[in-house]
This record gives structure tokens, C-alpha cells and sequence, in this order.
């Protein structure tokens, strides 16, 4: 069996998608996207300029988000709640990561 | 073609009405959903709940399916001759097509692949994986190889999975969690529709020695009570490679030295630190002439590590 060669690209704050890319790549339409962001569950790098871009880490956080909707039939509004609480929880994880981490693992 | 039992999977009977069939899925996927559930065989449990849903929230589809009978869950069977007719081509062979591809189909993507002339692009579906890499594969950068199964249409519209493998480069500067695009590397599109993505999601594996907290590391340093007290040059690992750290004198349990940079890679620029924390380690068994050094000392010392109990009397 041939094993081609990928080349990847980094899904983080360095790296920006368009309005289109992040439609395209998450599943969800533009008219959801442009209700998650009213609801402040997505926040564009430029939310006042006429074309929006976002953080390459937004893809993954919007490809959670289309999953949500088809699999639990969420709405939007359901959705953007939902997601508040996700990066709440993503965030608290984190915290925890990080202090315990900072735990000492062997008794001396 | 293996049946699958999608009422046994949903846990309804056969005669279930929509309302029940919904209910018993949401129950299911509050159970099984990997965005909700902490089950490490969440994920797989929910995408046969899922595709059991798929078909039986569906009228057409599961009149389809209820018209190939109930087999044993896993037994091969294959579909009576009029359901062929009905559906598709008598003569073509569902030895390995999947079920739910196969139900998938009826339900307009056979006729979208093109058979019936309808030619619009159709996307390639994106895939999410997670890689299992080594702290020193994510410090250095690591290839992995990736496998996946992929739709493709045969010349009668049907959809079989076949196998993909292809390798890829994860940079160094990855960290748990980090997400990575590999653009086209999903299921090819159709009709001239874009190739799907493929996502990786990159997860470490524990290490012995080193915790991870985004590029930072911790690292537990233990001393010898002699060099906490009178400072010592100590030899300590690092990814890359050891390094000799100067202990400052009157080191305590919990306090954090930083090795700047030492961490993790960043991917763009710079590095994580490498924390050790001091740990104050005593000897288990001490020999007669430790034990009268130890006995020399605390006749000889002033210090009172308990000193703080008599000021909050």
C-alpha cells in the first residue's frame, strides 16, 4: 500500500481564516456563524472591519460547534450557550492541567 | 454485508414511534457524545447510536431497512432481490459495502455521485484524528503515519470504503492538544467538489520524568537536606539533553527554579520554560555514622521550622 506525504498547517492564534474558510471548514452557514458571533459565542480578530477573520483555533472550536447542532438539533442561541460553556470548562481544564503540573508527582 | 441491529443499538422496539426513537437517541448521545462524555469508548458507541439514528429518524430509510428483515447483529446477509430492484441494480455485489453506506445512498448520495447525470461538486468529507506522540517526538518534531477509510463511488453509484495511509510531518513546537490541517487529506470530493481536510488533534503521552502545561514543563528536584542548606551545583535532565543548575543555598521544598527556554519549542518562535521544583528528599537508612552526625547537628542547631505554631498562640 503507497503512504503519501501531507504536509499540515497550524490551527492557532498565529495562523487567521477568513469568514468563507472558517464557513467552509466548519459546517456550519455563514447566517449561523454571523448569529454565533452577535451572540458572542465567536469573536472575529476585527469585528469591526467589513471583512471578518478569526483565529486559526476558532476552526476546531466551530467544527464542535456543527456537531453539537446536527447531533443534539441545537438552534443557535442553544448553541452559543453551549459553546460559552465548553470554552469555560476548556478553560478550567487548563487550570487544572497547570496546577497539576506544579504538584509534585514522587514523595522524596 | 454485515447487518447491524439499529433498534437493538437505540434500545426501542421494533415498532417504536418517531418520538421514541428521538428520545431514546438524545438519551444516548447525552451518554456517548465525545464533545460531552468523559467515556474513553464514548466515541465509538456514539457513532453507532448516531448511525442507527440517522436511519430510523428517517421515514424512507428505515422502510428500507425494515424491509431487509432482522438478522443476528454481525451476520452476513444480503438484501432480498426486489429491495435490489427497487433501490438500485440487482446484479451488484453489497459484499463490502457498509450498511449504513448503503442506506446513506438510497438516500440521494448514490444518485448525487453522478449516476443519473446530475453532476454538482460535492465536498469530500473532513476527518478528526488524534495522534499519540512522545514528548521527545513533540521537542523534535516526529513523522506519523496516519490510516483512514475513505468513501469512494463505484461505476453503479454505490459507496465502498477503502483504505488511505499517508504520512505526516508534525513540527516540533506541537503540544498536547495543538491542532494541525491537512488540507485535501479527507475523502475526495466529487463532481470537481474540494477534497476534504483531515484534522489531527496531537496528544502526548505521560512522561516519566517531565508534566506539560502548554510549552512549559515541570520537572520534581530532589536534594539532599545538606544541599538545600549550603547550595549545590546539580546535574538536571532536560529534553535537550542535561544541564547543571547552581542550587541556591537555603532551598526549600516548593520552590520553583526556572530554566529559561527549556520547555517545549514554541512553533513560531521562542520556547517554554522547564520549572524544577525542589523537593527536600531524607535517606531512609542512615548509617550509625550518619545518625551521630544527624544527632551532632540537632544538638548543635537553633532552628525551629515550627516556630510560626508558638506566635499564633
Amino acid at each position: 500500500m503507497n503512504s503519501e506525504r501531507a504536509d499540515v498547517l497550524w490551527l492557532d492564534e498565529h495562523h487567521e481564516v477568513s469568514f468563507l474558510e472558517l464557513a467552509e471548514s466548519s459546517g456550519l452557514s455563514e447566517a449561523e456563524l454571523r448569529e454565533l458571533v452577535d451572540y458572542g459565542a465567536l469573536v472575529p480578530t476585527n469585528l469591526r472591519s467589513v471583512q471578518w477573520t478569526f483565529s486559526g483555533d476558532c476552526v476546531f472550536a466551530m467544527r464542535t460547534a456543527c456537531r453539537l447542532r446536527n447531533d443534539f438539533e441545537l438552534d443557535p442561541h442553544a448553541l452559543a450557550l453551549a459553546l460559552k460553556f465548553i470554552v469555560r470548562i476548556r478553560e478550567l481544564e487548563a487550570q487544572l492541567r497547570d496546577l497539576r503540573a506544579q504538584l509534585p508527582h514522587r514523595s522524596p | 454485508m454485515k447487518y447491524k441491529d439499529y433498534y437493538g443499538i437505540l434500545g426501542v422496539e421494533r415498532n417504536a414511534d418517531a418520538d421514541g426513537i428521538k428520545k431514546a437517541y438524545r438519551k444516548l448521545a447525552h451518554k456517548y457524545h465525545p464533545d460531552v462524555s468523559k467515556d474513553p469508548a464514548g466515541e465509538e458507541k456514539f457513532k453507532e447510536v448516531a448511525e442507527a439514528y440517522e436511519t430510523l429518524k428517517n421515514p424512507e430509510k428505515r422502510a428500507s431497512y425494515d424491509q431487509l428483515g432482522s438478522h443476528q447483529p454481525g451476520q452476513d446477509f444480503r438484501p432480498p432481490p426486489d429491495w435490489g430492484n427497487q433501490f438500485g441494480d440487482a446484479q451488484s455485489s453489497f459484499d463490502d459495502i457498509d450498511l449504513s453506506d448503503l442506506l446513506a445512498g438510497l438516500a440521494g448520495g448514490r444518485h448525487r455521485a453522478g449516476r443519473h447525470g446530475e453532476k454538482f461538486p460535492i465536498p469530500g468529507q473532513d476527518y478528526e484524528v488524534t495522534a499519540h506522540i512522545t514528548l521527545e517526538d513533540a521537542y523534535c518534531g516526529t513523522e506519523v503515519d496516519l490510516s483512514l477509510s475513505v468513501p469512494e463511488f463505484d461505476e453503479n453509484g454505490f459507496m465502498h470504503r477503502v483504505p488511505r495511509t499517508f504520512k505526516a510531518r508534525i513540527p516540533k513546537g506541537a503540544t498536547d492538544g495543538q491542532r494541525l490541517r491537512l488540507p485535501g487529506k479527507g475523502g475526495k470530493g466529487l463532481n470537481g467538489g474540494r477534497d476534504g481536510d483531515l484534522y489531527l488533534n496531537v496528544a502526548l503521552h505521560p512522561h516519566t520524568l517531565f508534566r506539560v502545561t502548554g510549552h512549559d514543563l515541570y520537572l520534581d528536584l530532589p536534594l539532599a537536606p545538606w544541599e538545600a542548606v549550603l547550595g549545590a551545583l546539580i546535574e538536571v535532565p532536560t529534553l535537550g539533553g542535561p544541564v547543571n543548575v547552581k542550587v541556591p543555598a537555603g532551598a526549600h521544598a516548593g520552590q520553583k527554579l526556572r530554566l529559561a527556554k527549556r520547555g517545549l519549542p514554541k512553533p513560531h518562535s521562542g520556547a517554554g520554560d522547564l520549572f524544577a521544583i525542589v523537593q527536600i528528599a531524607v535517606p531512609t537508612v542512615v548509617s550509625e555514622r550518619e545518625q551521630a552526625l544527624y544527632k551532632q547537628l540537632a544538638d548543635g542547631s537553633t532552628f525551629n521550622p515550627r516556630g510560626h505554631f508558638q506566635r499564633e498562640r
